[in-house]
């Protein structure tokens, strides 16, 4: 137990030196955005590892971006102040879906295509409303570097931000993990009925891992919103980004804390090699790879990498 | 103002008419995954892609190889249904014991292969077919004929399934291993060849969908996106598996996209849509047409 905190500890430390040893900018900025978009599947993961698919995380994380971008330009309001309340829309949205959800026993195929359907509405919403979100042609947030606009030039901040983002995303994971919730959370995706006879209160239970995760996944997207400072509606909402997290977390692996961070390390590796490498031709090479990965791993390797890696690795340490 | 209000029942008309005309092939649609759902019990969340990759084919059989179109559109049938079976074969047969939740994922991977697989073959660009049927006008109203003819096309696609399903053997195997799963290979029916030919039936259907598309929509790699959800929610509005119900919500939602769009920009007939669908699955989680329990 006690190598595990050291590892972690090192860890860290190393993570946290990187970017005063290594100062290229490239490279920070693919570390930064792998730890937004790992902060991301990991909150997506929080829900997916009991059987609850959700297929609306683009939206949560449509609703992060847009609301915080919004405001900043509209109302001049601070995203400091901005993305709170771009996570509280997400996370009333996500009640008003969910909560008649797992009071009517919606489960299974039905979840993940209401939640489909919650993604589509946003990624609607927002091109229809292109006066105001500027629709498919994306939307840029008014620059002004400071800490008043959370809008930094230098990477080594946001490495930083980011970083800090992404600890919380795993500790969040592991508070869950040794918290009686997880038990109860197990007990409903085996058998509904007999967690509910067994005294767990089903509907809240989900609600809680549901409001969570969608909490998180708003604030990844306004994270993201603050770093990039361009969003559009495919690259933060609607069905593909939605697909794009569920694929990740499985390829990572689900159930463990560092699985959707392996994950978000794989397609984003692939992805920049890709473009690096054939360049401009190599548009929709990354999807093609993405989608003939995920088939594969759902048939020969349901745990992910890193799962199924520590699962072999237990069985050896047990001998 | 009685000018005003006399333009505004015909146009209301038009758009009534036109909502259902687009149920026509919604309806299609729904049928071939509502028969997949139901038989085999999956869904296929890359189905609108499969349409996808028939409209390219009834493209580039219309436009490179000069074919006509009533020539092209078996072809592309026959194409799409091979392409359905082979999805089962080898993507879904691998998962059949897997839980339900894998099986969905897995055809959601195949829904990023075919989708970049158009867009590293095809590229980006927008295609059309390059026919352009008149326009029938009636009193004030506009009605494309390529409307009409999918209307009638999908009519038909919907009586020949009916017909196959209920005065055909095989027809009749697949109902039967609708409804029990477990008893159906002890009566002698293969239960594996069921679901290949089912598959491919739903192939088919998507292909005949494509054929009709093809005619009024551009093609592009990610056209799927733009009906695909609509399918799935049509189906999960009429209840997974239920034709009649898949039937019934097809021109519900067609009608409120259709008079959405008439009231404001089409995305908001879209957004209406879906919010009727929300409000929907909370009064009735089973489908439209299920019975109280």
């Amino acid at each position: 137990m006690k190598a595990r905190y050291i590892g972690w500890i090192v860890g860290l430390l190393i993570a946290v030196a990187l970017p005063f040893v290594h100062r290229d900018p490239y490279h920070l900025h693919i570390m930064v955005l792998i730890l937004i978009w790992s902060f991301a599947y990991t909150s997506w993961s929080i829900m997916g590892r009991f059987g609850l698919v959700s297929l609306g995380h683009g939206g949560f994380m449509g609703v992060g971006a847009y609301v915080t971008a919004l405001l900043w330009n509209h109302l001049g309001i601070t995203p400091w102040i901005g993305i709170p309340l771009s996570m509280i829309c997400a996370g009333a949205l996500a009640l008003v879906v969910a909560y008649p959800c797992f009071r009517f026993r919606i489960t299974g195929h039905y979840f993940v295509l209401v939640t489909l359907a919650l993604s589509g509405i946003v990624l609607q919403v927002i091109t229809a409303t292109r006066d105001w979100t500027g629709g498919s042609l994306g939307y840029t947030p008014n620059r002004a570097p400071s800490w008043f606009a959370l809008q930094f030039d230098d990477k080594i901040t946001w490495y930083m931000i980011a970083l800090l983002v992404w600890l919380l995303g795993i500790a969040i994971w592991h508070w869950i993990d040794r918290g009686m919730g997880r038990h109860a959370m197990e007990a409903i995706s085996e058998d509904e009925d007999a967690a509910a006879a067994a005294g767990v209160n089903v509907t809240a239970e989900k609600l809680k891992i549901t409001l969570i995760s969608a909490l998180m996944t708003a604030l990844a997207g306004a994270l993201y919103t603050q770093y990039q400072m361009f969003i559009s509606p495919d690259t933060v909402s609607g069905i593909a980004v939605s697909l794009q997290m569920v694929f990740a977390a499985i390829v990572g692996g689900l159930y463990v804390a560092l699985g959707p961070t392996v994950g978000a390390v794989i397609t984003i590796m692939l992805a920049e090699f890709l473009r690096i490498f054939f360049g401009t031709g190599a548009v929709g090479w990354d999807n093609l790879i993405y989608g003939l990965l995920l088939v594969l791993f759902i048939i020969f390797l349901p745990k992910g990498i890193l799962g199924s890696i520590s699962e072999r690795f237990a069985r050896v340490v047990r001998i | 103002m009685q000018a005003f209000l006399d333009i505004f029942d015909i146009y209301l008309l038009e758009a009534v008419i036109n909502g259902i005309l687009l149920g026509g092939v919604l309806a299609l649609l729904a049928l071939g995954l509502n028969l997949i759902f139901g038989v085999i019990d999956v869904t296929w969340i890359c189905y609108a892609e499969l349409v996808m990759i028939g409209m390219y084919a009834m493209y580039f059989l219309v436009q490179y190889y000069g074919l006509s179109y009533f020539i092209a559109a078996p072809l592309t049938i026959l194409l799409v249904a091979l392409l359905g079976a082979a999805l089962h074969f080898f993507v879904i047969a691998p998962l059949l014991t897997a839980p339900p939740i894998n099986q969905l994922l897995a055809t959601g991977g195949v829904l990023f292969l075919l989708q970049s697989f158009a867009t590293v073959a095809f590229g980006i660009n927008f295609r059309n077919l390059g026919i352009r049927l008149p326009v029938l006008s009636l009193g004030d109203m506009n009605f494309s004929y390529a409307r009409l003819l999918s209307f009638g096309a999908a009519l038909f696609g919907m009586v020949a399934v009916y017909l196959f399903m209920t005065r055909t053997f095989t027809g009749t195997a697949i109902r039967a291993i609708a409804q029990d799963r477990q008893i159906m290979p002890l009566m002698g029916v293969d239960a594996r060849r069921i679901y290949l030919i089912t598959s491919a039936i739903g192939g088919g259907l998507a292909g005949l969908a494509a054929c009709l598309l093809v005619l009024q929509y551009d093609v592009h790699p990610f056209i799927g996106l733009s009906f695909g959800p609509i399918t799935f929610l049509i189906c999960v509005l009429g209840g997974l598996g239920n034709f009649i119900g898949g039937f019934v919500a097809s021109f519900l939602f067609a009608e409120i996209i259709a008079l959405g769009g008439l009231f404001s920009d089409l995305e908001w007939g879209y957004v209406l849509a879906f919010a009727f669908f929300i409000v929907m699955m909370f009064i009735r989680p089973a489908g439209l047409l299920a019975r109280r329990r």
